[in-house]
């Protein structure tokens, strides 16, 4: 290759790949809003049989948020080494219990952590160590948290899924929700309210 | 140029078009109080220690008050020494706190782990608050100015150090360095395997 035929292709290069980095960042999505539908995004399984299980996935690589089985879906956006998601954890624990306390609410709703820019390793330490009794869900590269808009943790999305497969937000905020008793209250008064 | 400059270049490029996308999670605990730096060069000085050496012994202050010396935890306790970057810079408010969850594992495994900055101490005091407390001694390599960093090899141009890993045994020798990409936390994991083979190797003794 001559000198020129070199430098250009390295400044064609650059030029592609500033055009394929900045493409990406176009794509820069918004967390999901109240009342929207949540983004169609392919979740990976959770390994633990238990936790399959419990999400009513069988043998499944990943999956949809419309294809767990449940009326309304509760995500914590956490990361491990968050302070404010290791604070956090007993009450994300409380508000699970709550629901599995209650007849008419187990088995409807359901509660999903996605660690973001975790491996599994380290959700697993978080897991053990606040003894989460709901599957967590590592993302590692960030993907799903790209998806969800890059959203500071923890950061919780509820989830109303209808029959047919569509989905509804009735909840996306940043932050602790709160005490957990009020904030089921309040997902069952929007979820109700739909 | 050699035939990898199109792929380098493209790679790099690619980089620096995502710009925002590098990869960061913030925690709402440091909302507006976190500066954001943009991605730095990942390495910048050259360290002068290695695996088999003795570590370098030093006495620093710490937020607590007390100054701590390497080689009091020397016959004691093995030794994770944490250098990172600088207070309130979005990676470093993780991985103490992401530590700090873990102490109970450091105990298991006969470990403390020291976490040092360049900072000074007020500097590192507040900042620790703000994370909640850390339960580990934390060390400021303020004055004179990076010498510890200086004496492992790891002080930047800047005059901050490497986010860097260094774990010492019980008889003060150097048995794993991770100088790490700066951008980037280093896994948890490589470090818990680390201290499990000093103890495994300590119980067949």
């Amino acid at each position: 290759m001559s000198k020129s035929v070199r430098v250009w292709s390295a400044v064609a290069a650059t030029l592609l790949g500033i055009l394929i980095g900045s493409s990406s960042n176009a794509q820069r999505v918004n967390p999901p809003s109240e009342g929207g539908s949540f983004p169609d995004i392919m979740i990976p399984a959770p390994s633990s049989a238990e936790a399959q299980k419990y999400l009513g996935l069988k043998a499944k690589e990943k999956f949809k948020v419309s294809e767990i089985k449940a009326e309304l879906v509760i995500f914590e956006v956490f990361s491990m080494y968050c302070p404010h998601c290791q604070r956090e954890a007993p009450s994300v624990n409380e508000l699970y219990r709550l629901i599995d306390g209650r007849p008419d609410l187990k088995g409807k709703i359901k509660v999903v952590g996605l660690g973001a820019g975790n491996n599994s390793f380290e959700v697993e330490l978080f897991s053990k160590k606040y003894d989460i009794p709901f599957p967590l869900i590592p993302d590692v590269d960030l993907a799903l948290h790209r998806a969800l808009g890059e959203v500071r943790t923890p950061y919780f999305i509820a989830v109303k899924l209808g029959r047919g497969g569509q989905s509804k937000v009735i909840y996306s905020k940043v932050g602790s929700p709160g005490d957990p008793s009020q904030f089921l209250d309040l997902l069952l008064q929007r979820s109700k309210a739909l | 140029m050699s035939k990898t400059t199109f792929p380098a270049a493209l790679v790099v490029a690619i980089l620096v078009g995502l710009g925002v996308a590098w990869g960061q999670v913030e925690s709402e605990q440091f909302k507006g109080k976190i500066f954001h730096a943009e991605p730095l060069k990942p390495i910048d000085s050259r360290v002068s220690v290695k695996v088999g050496d003795t570590a370098p012994d030093f006495t620093l202050p710490s937020i607590t008050g007390e100054r701590v010396s390497l080689s009091q935890y020397r016959g004691k306790k093995n030794v994770v020494l944490s250098f990172v970057p600088a207070a309130f810079t979005p990676v470093c408010s993780q991985q103490w706190p992401g530590y700090r969850m873990i102490q109970d594992m450091f105990d298991a495994l006969d470990a403390t782990v020291i976490g040092i900055t360049t900072d000074n101490l007020p500097s590192l005091f507040a900042w620790t608050q703000e994370m909640g407390g850390i339960p580990f001694p934390v060390l400021s390599d303020f004055w004179p100015h990076g010498k510890v960093s200086s004496e492992y090899g790891i002080l930047r141009g800047d005059g901050t150090s490497e986010r860097a890993l260094f774990v010492v045994d019980k008889s003060g020798v150097i048995r794993y360095i991770d100088v790490h990409d700066i951008n980037e936390r280093p896994p948890l994991d490589r470090l818990l395997q680390q201290l499990e083979a000093l103890n495994k190797h300590k119980t067949k003794k």
